[in-house]
Protein backbone atom coordinates (compact mmCIF):
# COMPACT_ATOMS: atom_id res chain seq x y z
CA UNK A 1 0.00 0.00 0.00
CA UNK A 2 1.67 3.42 -0.95
CA UNK A 3 2.04 5.58 2.14
CA UNK A 4 0.06 8.74 1.73
CA UNK A 5 2.25 11.79 1.22
CA UNK A 6 2.04 14.32 4.66
CA UNK A 7 3.91 17.15 2.78
CA UNK A 8 0.92 19.54 2.93
CA UNK A 9 0.78 23.34 0.55
CA UNK A 10 1.19 24.51 4.35
CA UNK A 11 4.86 22.75 4.48
CA UNK A 12 5.70 23.79 0.53
CA UNK A 13 4.78 27.26 1.52
CA UNK A 14 7.31 28.02 3.85
CA UNK A 15 10.14 26.42 1.64
CA UNK A 16 12.57 29.14 1.19
CA UNK A 17 10.98 31.69 3.51
CA UNK A 18 13.87 32.98 5.59
CA UNK A 19 13.00 33.10 8.98
CA UNK A 20 13.58 36.25 11.23
CA UNK A 21 16.97 36.70 11.94
CA UNK A 22 18.01 35.78 15.47
CA UNK A 23 21.17 36.74 17.15
CA UNK A 24 23.68 34.99 19.98
CA UNK A 25 25.67 37.11 22.54
CA UNK A 26 29.16 35.04 22.16
CA UNK A 27 30.87 35.19 25.96
CA UNK A 28 33.87 33.68 27.61
CA UNK A 29 31.87 31.55 30.36
CA UNK A 30 29.38 29.77 27.09
CA UNK A 31 32.68 29.14 24.85
CA UNK A 32 34.11 27.62 28.21
CA UNK A 33 31.09 25.95 29.31
CA UNK A 34 30.70 24.11 25.85
CA UNK A 35 34.26 22.75 25.86
CA UNK A 36 34.24 21.57 29.34
CA UNK A 37 30.91 19.79 28.30
CA UNK A 38 32.27 18.14 25.26
CA UNK A 39 35.56 17.46 27.28
CA UNK A 40 37.73 19.51 25.35
CA UNK A 41 40.99 20.71 27.28
CA UNK A 42 42.42 22.93 24.13
CA UNK A 43 43.34 25.96 25.83
CA UNK A 44 42.46 28.32 23.05
CA UNK A 45 38.82 27.89 24.28
CA UNK A 46 39.61 28.90 27.55
CA UNK A 47 43.01 30.10 28.51
CA UNK A 48 43.50 33.78 27.72
CA UNK A 49 47.44 33.89 28.17
CA UNK A 50 47.88 30.99 25.71
CA UNK A 51 45.40 32.07 23.11
CA UNK A 52 47.15 35.77 23.58
CA UNK A 53 49.96 34.55 21.96
CA UNK A 54 48.48 33.00 19.07
CA UNK A 55 47.43 34.67 16.01
CA UNK A 56 43.90 34.86 17.15
CA UNK A 57 44.94 37.37 19.63
CA UNK A 58 42.76 36.11 22.32
CA UNK A 59 40.08 33.28 23.26
CA UNK A 60 37.90 31.88 20.68
CA UNK A 61 35.12 29.54 20.27
CA UNK A 62 35.74 25.76 19.29
CA UNK A 63 34.04 25.92 15.62
CA UNK A 64 31.16 23.41 16.98
CA UNK A 65 30.00 25.82 19.35
CA UNK A 66 28.01 27.74 16.02
CA UNK A 67 25.16 24.99 17.33
CA UNK A 68 24.72 27.19 20.28
CA UNK A 69 23.49 30.11 18.31
CA UNK A 70 20.34 28.22 16.69
CA UNK A 71 19.22 28.05 20.10
CA UNK A 72 18.01 31.79 20.07
CA UNK A 73 16.12 30.94 16.71
CA UNK A 74 12.66 31.79 17.72
CA UNK A 75 9.22 29.18 17.90
CA UNK A 76 11.90 27.32 19.64
CA UNK A 77 12.65 25.57 16.26
CA UNK A 78 15.46 22.91 17.63
CA UNK A 79 12.58 21.93 20.04
CA UNK A 80 9.75 21.25 17.60
CA UNK A 81 8.20 24.74 16.79
CA UNK A 82 7.20 25.35 13.50
CA UNK A 83 6.00 27.99 11.33
CA UNK A 84 3.38 24.95 10.14
CA UNK A 85 1.49 22.11 11.44
CA UNK A 86 4.10 19.22 11.84
CA UNK A 87 2.71 15.75 10.15
CA UNK A 88 4.89 13.52 13.05
CA UNK A 89 5.84 14.06 16.59
CA UNK A 90 8.64 12.36 17.10
CA UNK A 91 12.47 13.51 15.55
CA UNK A 92 15.63 12.57 15.45
CA UNK A 93 18.72 14.99 13.42
CA UNK A 94 19.21 13.34 10.47
CA UNK A 95 22.88 15.34 9.22
CA UNK A 96 24.81 18.50 9.11
CA UNK A 97 27.25 20.28 7.39
CA UNK A 98 29.14 23.41 8.15
CA UNK A 99 31.29 25.87 5.98
CA UNK A 100 33.55 28.10 8.76
CA UNK A 101 34.67 31.22 7.48
CA UNK A 102 35.57 33.37 10.78
CA UNK A 103 35.93 32.19 14.30
CA UNK A 104 33.78 33.36 16.93
CA UNK A 105 35.54 35.86 19.36
CA UNK A 106 33.88 36.66 23.03
CA UNK A 107 32.08 39.79 22.76
CA UNK A 108 30.50 38.72 18.69
CA UNK A 109 26.94 39.20 18.62
CA UNK A 110 25.73 36.10 15.95
CA UNK A 111 22.74 36.70 13.85
CA UNK A 112 21.00 34.43 11.69
CA UNK A 113 19.00 33.24 9.37
CA UNK A 114 17.31 29.89 8.35
CA UNK A 115 15.50 29.17 5.69
CA UNK A 116 13.83 25.33 4.96
CA UNK A 117 14.78 24.43 1.84
CA UNK A 118 12.95 21.23 1.15
CA UNK A 119 10.88 18.10 2.50
CA UNK A 120 11.43 14.92 1.31
CA UNK A 121 10.25 11.27 2.49
CA UNK A 122 11.46 8.04 2.77
CA UNK A 123 10.02 4.38 3.33
CA UNK A 124 11.87 3.51 6.80
CA UNK A 125 12.55 0.00 8.42
CA UNK A 126 9.91 0.89 11.28
CA UNK A 127 7.59 3.08 8.94
CA UNK A 128 7.68 6.64 7.02
CA UNK A 129 9.80 8.90 7.69
CA UNK A 130 9.90 12.97 6.76
CA UNK A 131 13.17 14.79 6.29
CA UNK A 132 13.24 18.52 6.70
CA UNK A 133 16.16 19.91 5.37
CA UNK A 134 16.98 24.06 5.79
CA UNK A 135 19.97 26.38 5.93
CA UNK A 136 20.97 28.86 7.86
CA UNK A 137 23.91 31.97 7.09
CA UNK A 138 25.51 33.87 10.19
CA UNK A 139 27.37 36.63 10.18
CA UNK A 140 29.13 39.06 13.15
CA UNK A 141 28.62 42.23 14.09
CA UNK A 142 31.07 43.57 11.83
CA UNK A 143 28.93 42.05 8.86
CA UNK A 144 31.56 38.86 8.48
CA UNK A 145 30.34 35.99 6.97
CA UNK A 146 31.36 33.65 9.39
CA UNK A 147 29.66 30.03 9.25
CA UNK A 148 26.94 28.62 7.14
CA UNK A 149 24.97 25.81 7.82
CA UNK A 150 22.87 22.78 6.15
CA UNK A 151 21.01 20.06 8.57
CA UNK A 152 18.46 17.21 8.13
CA UNK A 153 15.82 16.07 10.80
CA UNK A 154 13.83 13.30 10.46
CA UNK A 155 10.24 13.02 11.45
CA UNK A 156 8.41 9.85 12.67
CA UNK A 157 5.29 9.08 14.02
CA UNK A 158 4.59 8.31 17.58
CA UNK B 1 49.30 21.61 27.82
CA UNK B 2 52.01 21.22 25.81
CA UNK B 3 52.98 22.92 22.67
CA UNK B 4 52.44 20.77 19.64
CA UNK B 5 54.27 21.26 16.35
CA UNK B 6 53.09 22.73 13.89
CA UNK B 7 50.97 20.47 11.39
CA UNK B 8 51.90 21.31 7.69
CA UNK B 9 50.34 21.10 4.45
CA UNK B 10 53.68 19.23 3.00
CA UNK B 11 53.34 17.11 6.02
CA UNK B 12 50.13 15.46 5.11
CA UNK B 13 49.78 11.98 2.94
CA UNK B 14 47.02 10.93 1.57
CA UNK B 15 45.71 7.54 2.76
CA UNK B 16 46.94 8.48 6.08
CA UNK B 17 45.29 8.21 8.99
CA UNK B 18 44.90 10.93 11.79
CA UNK B 19 45.58 10.14 15.20
CA UNK B 20 42.12 8.70 16.62
CA UNK B 21 40.58 10.37 19.84
CA UNK B 22 38.68 8.39 22.25
CA UNK B 23 35.72 9.37 23.85
CA UNK B 24 32.50 7.67 26.34
CA UNK B 25 29.89 9.88 27.08
CA UNK B 26 28.02 9.81 30.81
CA UNK B 27 24.65 10.99 31.66
CA UNK B 28 26.04 13.58 33.36
CA UNK B 29 27.97 14.70 30.51
CA UNK B 30 25.01 14.96 28.60
CA UNK B 31 23.17 16.66 30.62
CA UNK B 32 26.05 19.17 30.75
CA UNK B 33 26.14 19.23 27.11
CA UNK B 34 22.30 19.78 27.14
CA UNK B 35 23.12 23.18 28.95
CA UNK B 36 25.81 24.22 27.29
CA UNK B 37 24.09 23.60 24.08
CA UNK B 38 20.94 24.77 25.26
CA UNK B 39 19.30 21.41 24.07
CA UNK B 40 16.68 20.77 26.26
CA UNK B 41 15.06 17.84 24.28
CA UNK B 42 13.86 15.29 27.12
CA UNK B 43 15.07 11.67 25.70
CA UNK B 44 19.02 12.64 25.88
CA UNK B 45 19.02 13.81 29.46
CA UNK B 46 15.86 11.17 31.08
CA UNK B 47 16.42 7.78 30.43
CA UNK B 48 13.04 6.43 31.51
CA UNK B 49 11.43 8.71 28.85
CA UNK B 50 13.46 8.15 26.55
CA UNK B 51 12.00 4.58 27.38
CA UNK B 52 8.80 5.72 27.45
CA UNK B 53 8.75 7.07 23.66
CA UNK B 54 10.15 3.88 21.91
CA UNK B 55 14.33 4.71 22.21
CA UNK B 56 15.99 2.04 24.02
CA UNK B 57 16.98 4.52 26.56
CA UNK B 58 19.10 7.97 27.08
CA UNK B 59 20.52 8.76 23.63
CA UNK B 60 23.95 10.72 22.65
CA UNK B 61 23.32 14.00 20.79
CA UNK B 62 23.84 14.03 17.60
CA UNK B 63 25.40 17.58 18.02
CA UNK B 64 28.23 16.05 20.69
CA UNK B 65 29.56 13.63 18.25
CA UNK B 66 30.00 15.74 15.67
CA UNK B 67 31.48 18.19 18.39
CA UNK B 68 33.31 15.18 18.67
CA UNK B 69 34.32 14.91 15.04
CA UNK B 70 36.03 18.92 15.60
CA UNK B 71 37.89 17.90 18.44
CA UNK B 72 38.99 15.83 16.44
CA UNK B 73 40.25 17.63 13.85
CA UNK B 74 41.30 20.60 15.86
CA UNK B 75 43.41 18.35 17.89
CA UNK B 76 45.43 17.48 14.45
CA UNK B 77 45.46 20.60 13.02
CA UNK B 78 46.66 22.64 15.70
CA UNK B 79 46.59 26.11 16.46
CA UNK B 80 47.94 27.10 12.78
CA UNK B 81 45.06 25.34 10.88
CA UNK B 82 41.77 25.65 10.66
CA UNK B 83 38.55 23.59 9.83
CA UNK B 84 36.48 25.50 6.67
CA UNK B 85 34.10 21.92 6.39
CA UNK B 86 32.73 19.73 8.34
CA UNK B 87 29.84 17.03 7.83
CA UNK B 88 28.35 14.27 9.17
CA UNK B 89 24.87 11.92 8.81
CA UNK B 90 24.23 10.51 12.33
CA UNK B 91 22.99 7.08 11.10
CA UNK B 92 23.51 4.87 14.46
CA UNK B 93 21.81 5.68 18.09
CA UNK B 94 24.72 5.78 20.69
CA UNK B 95 24.68 5.64 24.56
CA UNK B 96 26.02 7.00 27.24
CA UNK B 97 28.72 4.68 28.99
CA UNK B 98 29.08 2.76 25.43
CA UNK B 99 32.94 3.51 24.48
CA UNK B 100 33.27 5.75 21.35
CA UNK B 101 36.64 6.39 18.77
CA UNK B 102 36.67 9.00 16.34
CA UNK B 103 38.60 8.57 13.10
CA UNK B 104 39.57 10.69 10.20
CA UNK B 105 41.93 9.90 6.82
CA UNK B 106 42.50 11.94 4.47
CA UNK B 107 41.81 11.63 0.81
CA UNK B 108 42.61 14.56 -1.24
CA UNK B 109 44.91 17.34 -1.02
CA UNK B 110 45.35 20.36 -3.11
CA UNK B 111 45.78 24.20 -3.44
CA UNK B 112 42.72 26.38 -3.96
CA UNK B 113 42.91 30.39 -4.10
CA UNK B 114 46.07 30.26 -1.85
CA UNK B 115 44.83 28.37 0.26
CA UNK B 116 46.87 24.50 1.17
CA UNK B 117 43.51 22.04 1.76
CA UNK B 118 43.29 18.92 3.15
CA UNK B 119 40.27 16.64 2.96
CA UNK B 120 39.44 13.92 4.99
CA UNK B 121 36.79 11.32 5.69
CA UNK B 122 35.67 11.22 9.24
CA UNK B 123 33.43 9.06 11.55
CA UNK B 124 32.76 7.82 15.01
CA UNK B 125 32.33 4.04 16.00
CA UNK B 126 30.87 2.42 18.60
CA UNK B 127 32.53 -0.21 21.13
CA UNK B 128 31.25 -2.95 18.28
CA UNK B 129 33.33 -1.34 15.64
CA UNK B 130 30.30 -0.02 14.10
CA UNK B 131 29.94 3.62 12.25
CA UNK B 132 28.04 5.64 13.99
CA UNK B 133 28.51 8.86 12.22
CA UNK B 134 30.67 8.93 9.10
CA UNK B 135 31.26 11.98 7.95
CA UNK B 136 33.53 14.20 5.90
CA UNK B 137 36.00 17.62 6.36
CA UNK B 138 37.98 20.27 4.89
CA UNK B 139 41.04 21.55 6.65
CA UNK B 140 42.89 24.43 5.74
CA UNK B 141 46.67 24.16 6.90
CA UNK B 142 49.74 26.29 6.71
CA UNK B 143 52.44 25.66 3.74
CA UNK B 144 56.28 25.56 4.27
CA UNK B 145 56.72 27.25 0.65
CA UNK B 146 57.98 30.15 1.56
CA UNK B 147 57.14 31.96 -2.22
CA UNK B 148 53.34 31.25 -0.98
CA UNK B 149 53.98 32.72 2.65
CA UNK B 150 55.35 35.83 0.56
CA UNK B 151 52.55 36.96 -1.24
Amino acid sequence: MVQQSVITEEMRNVIGVESEPYCYEVDKNGIRKFAEAIGDPNPLWTDEVYARKTHYGGIIASPSFITTVDRRQKEGYHQGGRPYKRPYERGLHGSDEWEFFEPLRPGDTITARRRIVDFYERQGKTGPLLFTVSEAVYYNQLGQLVAKHRTSGIGYPG
Amino acid sequence: MTAQPTLYWEDVAVGMEIPPLHKCTSHMQLVKYAGAEEDWAEFHVNDAYAKSIGLPGAIDHGLIKAAFLGQLLTDWIGVEGSIRKLGCQYRRMTFPGDPMVCRGKVTNKYVQDGEHCVELEIWTENSGGEVTTPGHATVVLPTKDVLTRMY
